[in-house]
């Protein structure tokens, strides 16, 4: 069988005023159909950044790496160059939700009339035909009175709200892929708890693939099947979510889910990562991870980039101390 | 409960809005914080929940004086002095503000990108007079300045060149410059990331016990609330519908919006599935609140008479734990 998408190597940097910056380097993904899975990490860890890559949607300064593949159902999108090409990603075979439902709707054009927009670009339909799939589609979602949401513009509904219409209009072309990119850190969590649910019903119905962007260990690890773990560009760690989570062998992925408050254990000391995440035009040298690690050993850690190496099945580290450590 | 005890004492409060949908149309009402009372103990550490649009920050801001309050009061007394912020005069404020602060909830937005850091942390001292001169200035800011671990070199940089870790420190450091007994903290980690956002709730528990300071937390997250506060309320439709010690509340919830809300937190463990009570519909809108309990609209377990009767916050299930729902006793 082969993957729904396939990351080789992949590196993007981009060209400012101050230099070259390195934003994601080396990263190495995989997603079947109906999977779910995880991208979590910290500000500035190049998340985005690889989502943005698959569409092709990071800003005209971003300079792809020469090795670098993202290969969706047999093709490298990163050799897609014409509009006729960049359509297949942009909204047709990949679609991707944004953490501010407000901010990506027009807020002049009706809810409908985006929705059908998106159809009739993507699908040889008629307007009427396109309209009763996005009212559907809106049904689907769970949006009460569809047919009269549809004439509605975005600041008419709640949060909650715009946040299932944008998945709906996300979903009418029937993407393979969907892309979504912290899709509920806008939302209370009463909000929050549905719109994962929908997610997760949606992926079970429709067989798509969904990698799933956070910075929530915990909302991970009620949604997603996969994980990798990043910080600064690379990923440190990546395997099913149940082991990342209940056997963490990188001291970052440890040290993340130590500083999270758990209402189990209300007397926990809360334990943060010492330091502060560096900046990316002062890239650590060696291991990204070396300047805040408790494992930091001299001469090792900061002379060489230690590679994603299996820990256990499908369970890969990127770190010198493990490896020497356990194996 | 011993009111001489209390920093700060709100008795039914409070708060309207007014607003006009065009220049023609007749102003309407919103009541953002509705007939609240809650005490707060010198040196607790209160936390104060509720979805976006419950009135929390509404509530926060009117303790430190910067809403009118439409009914009801507020008194902070710490023992030396006494101010009625219903009624409160110009020098009186003065004298308020130096006795509570505010720490905000975006660091990146909340400091000059002009100023030095120094300058930043000066500037209550300067403004509210509290410091004579140029050298009794710098004294204060370099102890405060410590206290929140920022060093003589950190002072003479400007905002660009900090992380938000480090921004929300010089940001509590100017908060706590003028030493405030009372600091409203809105949303103070909300903007951090994970391993930075542990950092900052140490240091203010720190802080606390360092400096003897009283805060009133305002979050939206449930699992940081539960960690450093010692008591929770909860608020809906700027009502509080629960308050109680925190471990009684996350134990023991008795509201049934607080009973969701806690079920939607969702769980580290992959392994335990999430069995979210799903609430109907949304928040209704605080122009044209529900008639009776306000929380009716969404509630499982609502009948004919909370369509009628408000319940008060006067249900008491244990000692210092307060509900306020009709049908406590029936769910």
């Amino acid at each position: 069988m082969t993957d729904l998408l396939n990351i080789h190597n992949l590196k993007v940097e981009f060209d400012t005023d101050e230099g070259r910056i390195l934003a994601v380097d080396n990263v190495i993904l995989e997603l079947q159909e109906g999977q779910i899975l995880g991208l979590v990490g910290e500000s500035g860890s190049g998340k985005s950044v690889t989502a943005k890559s698959i569409m092709q949607l990071n800003a005209d300064n971003a300079v792809y790496g020469d090795n670098s593949k993202i290969v969706l159902e047999g093709q490298d999108v990163l050799k897609f160059k014409t509009n006729q090409d960049l359509k297949v990603i942009r909204g047709g075979k990949v679609s991707m939700i944004f953490q501010e439902p407000m901010a990506s709707f027009a807020p002049a054009i009706s809810i409908g009339d985006q929705m059908v927009e998106v159809l009739l670009l993507h699908k040889k339909i008629s307007k009427e035909k396109a309209k009763s799939i996005s009212i559907d589609m809106l049904d689907r979602v769970g949006i009460a009175d569809a047919d009269k949401r549809f004439k509605q513009y975005a600041f008419e509904l709640s949060g909650g709200m715009r946040q299932r219409a944008m998945i709906a209009m996300a979903l009418s072309t029937m993407p393979k892929l969907l892309l979504a990119d912290e899709p509920t850190t806008a939302l209370d969590v009463t909000i929050q708890a549905q719109v994962i649910d929908l997610i997760k019903n949606i992926v079970a119905e429709y067989k798509m693939g969904v990698i799933f962007i956070t910075h929530d260990l915990s909302v991970i690890a009620q949604t997603v099947d996969y994980v990798a773990v990043m910080y600064l560009g690379t990923i440190v760690e990546s395997g099913p979510v149940r082991e990342i989570i209940s056997n963490p062998k990188h001291p970052y992925t440890q040290g993340l889910i130590e500083a999270l408050p758990d209402l189990n254990n209300l007397d926990k000391p809360l334990k943060p990562i010492p330091g502060d995440i560096p900046s990316p035009l002062e890239r650590p040298t060696g291991c990204v991870f070396h300047t805040r690690c408790k494992l930091f050993e001299s001469g090792v850690c900061d002379n060489a980039v230690p590679p994603l190496s299996e820990y256990a099945k499908k369970h890969t580290v990127a770190c010198f101390k493990v490896n020497t450590n356990e194996q | 409960m011993n009111s001489d005890q209390n920093l700060i004492t709100i008795e039914n409060i409070s708060v309207d809005f007014y607003f006009q949908e065009n220049f023609l149309s007749k102003k309407q009402k919103i009541r953002a914080v509705k007939n609240v009372s809650l005490n707060i103990k010198k040196g607790s550490f209160v936390g104060l929940v509720g979805e976006s649009g419950s009135g929390k920050t509404t509530l926060g801001r009117t303790i430190l004086a910067a809403n009118t309050i439409s009914q009801g009061k507020v008194i902070f007394n710490d023992g030396k002095q006494q101010f009625d912020l219903s009624n409160i005069s110009k020098t009186e404020l003065k004298e308020y503000r130096k006795k509570a602060q505010l720490i905000f909830q975006d660091p990146y937005a909340a400091l000059s990108p002009r100023m030095t850091v120094r300058d930043i942390i000066a500037e209550p001292l300067e403004v509210m007079r509290i410091t004579q001169n140029r050298e009794e200035t710098d004294k204060r800011v370099r102890e405060i300045a410590d206290k929140c671990r920022l060093n003589l070199e950190h002072l003479r940089r400007f905002p660009h060149a900090f992380s938000g870790g480090q921004r929300q420190r010089i940001s509590i450091a100017r908060a706590l410059v003028s030493s405030p007994q009372f600091i409203v903290a809105d949303e103070s980690v909300a903007a951090l990331d994970v391993s930075i956002q542990a950092d900052i709730l140490n240091l203010l528990i720190s802080l606390q016990k360092d400096l003897d300071l009283t805060y009133l937390y305002i979050s939206h997250d449930l699992s940081v609330v539960a960690h450093i506060c010692d008591e929770v309320a909860v608020m809906y439709l700027g009502e509080i519908v629960e308050h109680a010690p925190t471990s009684e509340l996350f134990s023991n919830p008795k509201h049934p919006y607080t009973k969701a809300l806690l079920s939607s937190i969702p769980s580290i463990d992959p392994n335990k599935k999430q069995n979210a009570i799903v609430l109907k519909g949304e928040i209704p809108s605080a122009i044209n609140p529900p008639s009776g309990c306000v929380f009716h609209t969404r509630c499982n377990y609502a009948n004919e008479n909370c369509k009628k009767e408000t319940p008060l916050l006067n249900t008491e299930i244990k000692k210092d734990h307060l509900v306020s729902c009709l049908r406590v006793n029936d769910i």
